[in-house]
């Protein structure tokens, strides 16, 4: 027998072993494993290489805190603030904005909630920088908005360029996230539930607060989370609605690969802002008691 | 039983675009009553039940409640409570919180409250649940946390809208005597809302058997089963043989062409009637000692009893007995008068049964 | 009265509010001044010019082969993955569950930037490839989220039923189950596709110099001026999608009114 005929054998020897032991998943969870490799090879390892770059430097051997220590940088540090604020301010509009429209939409009783996600989807159908650019049209100086208040000789606003330009665009590009978990979670609260309370004595309010409200939480939190992190992040929003002069901390970042070129730098200032993202979203799983990973979508 | 009308439903009547689920109902219930709302689906039964618990306005009537006109109040502020079909528990409260969750908005004191929950899970027997969350219960549990929900509030008036529909047979049986020995302990009135009939029978006082948004007959269980007003009525409560036939004078009605005595009188001479005999009230006896004779057909045993269809006079009679009678085996039909109910053919056409006139 | 009317206006509003800039958008695509902010009349120009213009057609080429394919490499894993996570005991499910929501949570920055320093780290040139790799990764999670809830209510007796009447587990599969979860897979797919085409974070970072998105080909004209044919290709893609839609929904509804008549028959 030939070398390489041995090791063929061996090979299906441990094939034959490997099934075996995967044998106790039972045939069918072996579906998933090709997604198991996939999510391996292209979430868990990358993100272990943005920790590994954030935490070795060009420079000096082993590991530093360096690339971390980067955020106390004055530019640095103004930027994440300002990303905070921002991304703080847009989720809060957002959500109240979204909510009632949410309640509205339940009120309305609509045969299937795919036509809410439909007319929430299909603006993504138009390219999102064009969209976000069609904001400079209607907000300039001498803009859609401004043109007309012109004609009814109201005072002109000047936004474009300021931080409100930003909220603005992080708000239209965001909303639907906020909207659509939201209004599947309070679809699912049976009319019969919202009877009851009325039953036992609530009035609307209280019927709001006691019942509606808190069953609808886990949509809530879901819809904070899909406004606040790509808020916290974005780099383009800024760049079209803010002008050259706003930077926010995924501006930094980006132009840390893109431009500077130090990848140690813009993967330890990513570690940063991932550290924020994990915070915010411990707060809100200590107000999510019963999600189980199950999601509102 | 105290004669005091504590519901007034009067000309009730509600649609939905052009389907009319009530039409012009008038009812009362009673004190102390336990009034069972009976029909297939569709029938106007659980609408009924809503108009009275206020989450349904009714397009014209009235509901009056303890003298009082109630119609436009909202359910918060009426002195009744439901139990609900699927329950309606409050999934992200304890059980405790869900129980206590009326007696919070009427600011009871804390103890009162506590109290009130344990003499609640008591009365479902199911002490020491307080503190677990609705879902990990069983679906009969969930329902008697819904009933106690509903109770603690002292509610005049229990309206519940097919409790037990959810339930598996055995445990169904189980919370019909629940219910019973509830209703006795508490002394409040019950609205209940089913399409069983034997539920209905087992449990009311009063049942009131409803089709296509009309009512069809009111009374107690056992008038409503021994003296159907209706084909209907017979059809729906029960097994029966219902048949078409003749009244040919006070006292004699004629049968697939056979001469009947019996006991109704005023039909008139000469008319169409309908007639239902229970196949239990048939009695099958020697060829020669029958009213008219036929030959078994089927033979099923079913227990108790065995049942039987016997071909005679061109239509196949269902006979409950517990004296067997072969396959093939020629038989004498015997029915006594006062078993054979005569009833008048329906006068219109939505008083007309469906699915009776096979 | 008054309550349900200030409902329908604030609908109304936020739907403005979501489709101004769309309108704003199809506007320019008819404008004959090339400046964004002047209207220089109406012309089809941009339109004709459009199917001129060899860089933007090959990045719309490149955009939809992009999004057809990731949508369907996606479908498929995601789809498999699904069933077999749906076969899992607690755990593992949890565990997996928890790390397909990582794509939608992290940040799409966080997400490119990662992959762009695995791409390098192996040696593996940055390009369509690259890309395509990235457009599977961030749309698998929404295949599974949207498969995931159809699978959950089947009923499991049906794929016994057909083994049981002699079916392989095979056919049984494509017969009886995927007959089941097919609108959830075919909401993925389309989830899928819509995500990938309206990337531009992760496109960015994964795609190197010589590939080109119409996300990445706009973001590049930004500063210089957006050509006016993109307004022109960009509406068109919109009104087709549109178009679509409301022929889908159509038909939706008058298939939901056979069944309606149909179901009404018997009680009549």
């Amino acid at each position: 027998m030939s070398n390489q005929e041995e090791s063929k054998v061996t090979t299906a020897e441990a094939t034959v072993t490997l099934v075996k032991k995967s044998h106790r998943f039972s045939g069918k969870s072996l579906l998933s494993f090709p997604y198991i490799l996939w999510m391996g090879a292209f979430i868990i390892i990358p993100l272990i290489m943005v920790v590994y770059y954030g935490l070795t430097s060009k420079t000096s051997n082993g590991f530093t805190l360096e690339n971390l220590k980067l955020i106390a940088d004055p530019i640095n540090q103004r930027a994440l603030f300002l990303s905070l604020k921002l991304s703080l301010i847009s989720t809060l509009v957002c959500l109240l904005l979204a909510y009632p429209l949410a309640l509205i939409l339940k009120s309305m009783k609509l045969k299937s909630n795919s036509f809410v996600v439909l007319v929430m989807i299909l603006p993504m159908w138009m390219n999102f920088l064009l969209r976000t650019i069609a904001w400079q049209n209607i907000l300039e100086n001498n803009g859609i908005i401004n043109t007309v208040l012109k004609a009814l000789n109201l005072p002109t606003i000047n936004i474009i360029n300021t931080p409100t330009a930003i909220v603005l665009g992080m708000v239209y590009n965001f909303l639907p996230f906020m909207i659509l978990p939201i209004y599947n979670t309070l679809a699912k609260v049976d009319d019969n539930v919202i009877n009851a309370a009325r039953d036992l004595g609530a009035n609307s309010f209280t019927t709001f607060r006691k019942i509606i409200f808190p069953l609808s939480i886990p949509g809530v939190i879901s819809g904070i989370t899909m406004v606040f992190v790509p808020s916290l992040t974005t780099f383009v929003i800024s760049n079209i609605l803010g002008g050259s002069k706003i930077v926010l901390i995924g501006n930094v970042i980006e132009q840390q690969f893109q431009k500077v070129g130090n990848w140690h730098a813009g993967s330890g200032l990513s570690l940063v802002l991932m550290v924020f993202i994990l915070i915010s979203m411990a707060i809100l799983a200590k107000y999510d008691k019963e999600t189980e990973g199950t999601n509102v979508w | 039983m105290i004669d005091n009308k504590l519901i007034d439903l009067i000309n009730l009547t509600k649609s939905y675009g052009n389907n009319v689920v009530i039409d012009d109902l008038n009812l009362y219930i009673r004190e102390n009553e336990f009034l069972t709302l009976l029909g297939p689906s569709g029938c106007g039964k659980t609408t009924t039940l809503r108009i009275i618990g206020g989450f349904e306005q009714p397009d014209q009537g009235r509901v009056i409640f303890d003298g009082k006109d109630i119609t436009k109040l909202p359910p918060n502020e009426r002195q009744l409570n439901t139990v609900f079909q699927k329950y309606a528990l409050f999934t992200h409260m304890t059980i405790a919180e869900n129980i206590a969750f009326g007696l919070k908005i009427k600011k009871k004191s804390k103890q009162y409250i506590k109290d009130k929950i344990s003499y609640a899970l008591k009365l479902v027997n199911l002490d020491g649940f307080e503190n677990r969350m609705p879902d990990s219960l069983s679906g009969g549990q969930q329902q008697r946390i819904a009933i106690a929900r509903a109770i603690v509030n002292e509610p005049k008036v229990l309206l519940l809208d097919e409790p037990l529909g959810a339930l598996d047979l055995k445990l169904r049986q189980d919370m019909q005597y629940e219910l019973i020995r509830l209703k006795n302990e508490l002394g409040i009135t019950f609205v209940y809302v089913t399409h069983d009939q034997e539920e209905a029978l087992t449990m009311s006082d009063t049942i009131m058997v409803m089709n296509q948004g009309y009512i069809q007959q009111i009374g107690s269980p056992e008038k409503i089963y021994n003296e159907p007003k209706n084909a209907f009525v017979a059809d729906f409560i029960g097994e029966s043989n219902i048949i078409n036939a003749t009244m040919v004078q006070d006292r004699l009605v004629n049968i697939l062409g056979t001469n009947f005595p019996c006991v109704d009188e005023g039909f008139g001479k000469i008319q169409p009637v309908d007639v239902v005999i229970r196949p239990e009230d048939i009695d099958l006896v020697d060829p020669e000692d029958g009213i008219i004779t036929g030959r078994v057909t089927s033979l099923i045993f079913k227990g108790v009893h065995y049942e039987m269809t016997v071909m005679a006079n061109g239509f196949e009679w269902l006979v409950h007995s517990t004296d067997l009678s072969p396959v093939g085996a020629e038989v004498g039909i015997k029915v006594d008068p006062y078993d054979i109910q005569i009833m008048n053919k329906p006068e219109s056409e939505d008083e007309e049964a469906v699915g009776v006139n096979e | 009265m008054v309550k349900k009317i200030s409902q329908k206006v604030y609908v109304g509003l936020v739907m403005i509010f979501l489709y101004a800039p769309i309108l704003v958008l199809i506007v320019l695509s008819f404008n004959k001044s090339k400046s964004r902010s002047k209207w220089g009349g109406f012309t089809l120009d941009w339109y004709k010019s459009l199917f001129q213009n060899e860089e933007i057609m090959s990045a719309l080429y490149t955009t939809l082969i992009i999004a057809f394919l990731s949508a369907l490499i996606a479908t498929v894993i995601g789809t498999a993955a699904s069933i077999g996570i749906n076969h899992m005991r607690k755990v593992p499910k949890t565990i997996l569950m928890g790390i397909t929501n990582i794509p939608m949570l992290n940040a799409d920055i966080v997400t490119g930037i990662s992959l762009m320093l695995l791409f390098v780290a192996v040696n593996f040139t940055l390009g369509f490839k690259s890309v395509l790799i990235a457009h599977i990764t961030f749309n698998i999670p929404y295949v599974i989220l949207s498969v995931m809830p159809k699978l959950k209510q089947t009923n499991k007796n049906t794929y016994e039923a057909a083994l049981d009447l002699g079916a392989s587990p095979i056919s049984a599969f494509f017969k009886v189950v995927l007959p089941d979860i097919l609108p959830g897979v075919f909401s993925g797919f389309l989830l899928a596709f819509t995500m990938s085409l309206d990337d531009f974070i992760i496109t960015h970072f994964t795609r190197g110099a010589a590939v080109n998105t119409l996300s990445t080909k706009i973001y590049a004209e930004t500063r210089k001026g957006i050509k006016p044919e993109m307004y022109a290709l960009s509406t068109l893609l919109f009104l087709s999608v549109l178009i679509l839609l409301i022929l889908i929904n159509r038909r939706n509804d008058s298939i939901e009114k056979k069944r309606n008549s149909v179901a009404l028959a018997p009680s009549k």
